[in-house]
């Protein structure tokens, strides 16, 4: 039991955090930084310590609330996709709340926003360990209200409007989650998602089945932004603060969208290529219409913050297209891309702050040869970019490699190729932005600018090791976080003997 | 079979206020009714014709009785939607003191 205990502890932590920074705050403004930071530290540690306990050989931890037994108690589940999840919230988290140190030097009401924050993380990390249908949707909905509020912190009309716009749509899909919800209990009269699991096995594909599970996948589609769901996204990450927006591009729509996703379909529903053949069809096509939409969206841009949002609606289609090949490469492909994605995106949101921080603009045209005058950021951007285009060494590379490689096996050559080719596409706007705002022509003067500040340079670098890491060092972050995941995944209904067994 | 397809109707009616109105009030009204849909529905799925109240009594244990995790469920997701309410009208003031109206035609500074 005791080896256990620090599963709950990733989401009393930060709750524990969001508690004490307005009673502090009233003393010393600056104890919000320093709890927020201490939190984010901590929550890394626990996320690796984890790790590392699960691969000493166990396949998953369950802790059981007050010591009652699944079915009846609630449980919390830690096996090796939500070890993968929970290192990704955390390792982005960290930098982005260095980040914020300075970031909110701009804004009063520094302990409203490392409250909000740390709710936040407290129902990233819930999501990841909740291992009963409802608990899991009590934590998404507390992560996306606090998320709907961070959209419009900075309270200008521009950010009320898109902090408005996507509340109304995440709570319609939070609502089309909980009538799912709703549906399945009264179906199978349990919530814990391992009984369930085995209660809908047993009933069958029936129309119900389908229903049921298209409900809460629109839930899910539209917390993640998919095509055409995605019309909230690009207004909600530029009125964002930065560091929100690294951790809402990086984690929110990975934990929230992608996880849940799939361990619904996976572990709860218990489906696989072999048994539902037109279901995995069908995300295939999703996810290539939001690669091309959102690759096609992104090229035309001159806002580089805009341009990076529309690229996150094309590299979730990536995302799920991994899914929906559906066999081993596939998925392998699809968590790799979940883990790259999320150090990336943010590294590149945060660095594109730094240069709007110091130009004022975010307009690609009017910039241009920042390298010179802010070499950090500029690298940061580049090497950022390099890996969300996919040029090796980088981690984007090897993910976009697996999932070629797995369309491949499964003889989708098609899909292979536009995979490959909406590649290029991605590396086009990205050489775009590369070209317009750190190069710089020869007869345009270099715009002035100073590099930021040690506390953002400092996030910047971290997450730069991280993406390079990522990179180079694939083939230990494949057998140790990726593989494991997705076998969890491929085990199906394993996860209820998992539950009920441990 | 019935009151579950009339949940599901008032869902509609509700989605229908959200995707189709206006005025920004309305829009959160369209919620609100939605949110009690889903709210009735998980009522009703707990819900057995004559049963009694899931109470141990002194006079023993009770057989026939009503399902009560629906009731504890609705009781937590009634909060949740205590707190969106609040944040979405809290919004929807802060817009009205920026915009000056409540008519979502009239709100689109943003180009997306």
């Amino acid at each position: 039991m005791l080896e256990s205990s620090f599963v709950p502890l990733l989401v009393a932590i930060p709750l524990l955090g969001a508690f004490v920074i307005p009673l502090l705050s009233k003393l010393w403004e600056g104890f919000a930084d320093l709890v927020g930071n201490l939190v984010s530290v901590f929550l890394l540690g626990l996320a690796v310590y984890g790790l590392v306990h699960l691969s000493t050989g166990a396949t998953g931890i369950v802790y059981k609330m007050g010591g009652w037994l699944p079915p009846i108690g609630i449980t919390l589940v830690y096996d090796s996709l939500t070890a993968l999840v929970v290192l990704i919230t955390n390792l982005v988290v960290f930098p982005a709340l260095l980040f914020s140190t300075r970031y909110l030097d701009q804004y009063t009401g520094r302990w409203k926003y490392y409250t909000l924050f740390m709710l936040l993380l407290a129902g990233l990390n819930g999501v990841a360990i909740s291992g009963d249908l409802f608990n899991m949707f009590v934590f998404i909905e507390i992560s996306a209200v606090a998320s709907y509020a961070l959209v419009a912190f900075g309270t200008r009309a521009e950010e009320l409007e898109a902090g408005f716009k996507y509340m109304v749509m995440g709570e319609v899909g939070g609502l089309a989650i909980l009538l799912s919800v709703a549906l399945l209990y009264a179906k199978t009269s349990t919530l814990n998602l391992a009984d369930m699991s085995q209660s809908l096995a047993a009933g069958g594909h029936t129309t119900f089945f389908w229903f049921a599970l298209g409900t809460i996948l629109v839930g899910f589609a539209i917390k993640m932004a998919m095509v055409p769901f995605h019309s909230w996204l690009p207004d909600a990450y530029l009125s964002a603060p930065a560091p929100v927006t690294a951790v809402l591009a990086g984690v929110f729509s990975k934990v929230v969208g992608v996880y849940a996703m799939s361990r619904v379909v996976f572990n709860l529903f218990g489906l696989s290529r072999t048994t539902a053949p037109a279901f995995f069809d069908m995300l295939v096509a999703f996810g290539l219409v939001s690669i091309v939409a959102g690759g096609l969206l992104a090229i035309n841009q001159r806002n580089y913050k805009r341009l990076l949002a529309y690229s996150s609606v094309s590299q979730m289609g990536y995302i799920l297209v991994g899914f929906g090949i559906g066999n081993y490469w596939g998925v392998v492909g699809a968590l790799f891309l979940v883990v790259a994605h999320a150090a990336t995106k943010g590294l590149l949101f945060l660095s594109a702050r730094s240069i709007e921080r110091s130009t004022g603009t975010r307009d690609i045209d009017s910039i241009g040869g920042l390298e010179k005058s802010m070499p950090v950021t500029a690298w940061s951007y580049i090497l950022g970019s390099m890996s969300l285009a996919g040029i090796p060494p980088f981690a984007g590379f090897f993910a976009k490699l697996l999932i070629v490689l797995g369309a491949v096996a499964s003889r989708m050559y098609w899909l292979a190729i536009l995979a490959a080719l909406f590649s290029t596409v991605t590396l086009g706007y990205l050489m775009k932005v590369i070209g317009k705002v750190f190069v710089g022509r020869k007869s345009t003067e270099p715009t002035p600018a100073q590099e930021s500040p040690p506390m953002i340079l400092l996030a910047l670098v971290i997450l730069v090791v991280v993406v390079v890491l990522f990179g180079i060092g694939f083939q230990p972050v494949l057998d140790w976080v990726v593989q494991p995941a997705a076998e969890a995944l491929f085990g199906g209904l394993a996860y209820a003997r998992l539950v009920f067994g441990g | 079979m019935v009151p579950f397809l009339a949940c599901i109707v008032l869902f509609l009616f509700g989605l229908y206020a959200v995707l189709l109105k206006r005025n920004i009030i309305k829009i959160i009204i369209g919620f609100s009714i939605m949110e009690y849909a889903v709210n009735l529905f998980f009522a009703f799925a707990g819900f057995k014709r004559e049963a009694l109240a899931p109470i141990i009594t002194d006079v023993g244990m009770v057989r026939n009785f009503v399902d009560p995790l629906p009731q504890a469920l609705v009781l937590t997701s009634i909060v949740i939607a205590l707190a969106t309410t609040a944040l979405m009208l809290a919004l929807a003031m802060r817009i009205y003191e920026k915009y000056k109206t409540f008519d979502i035609a009239e709100i689109r500074r943003l180009k997306g």
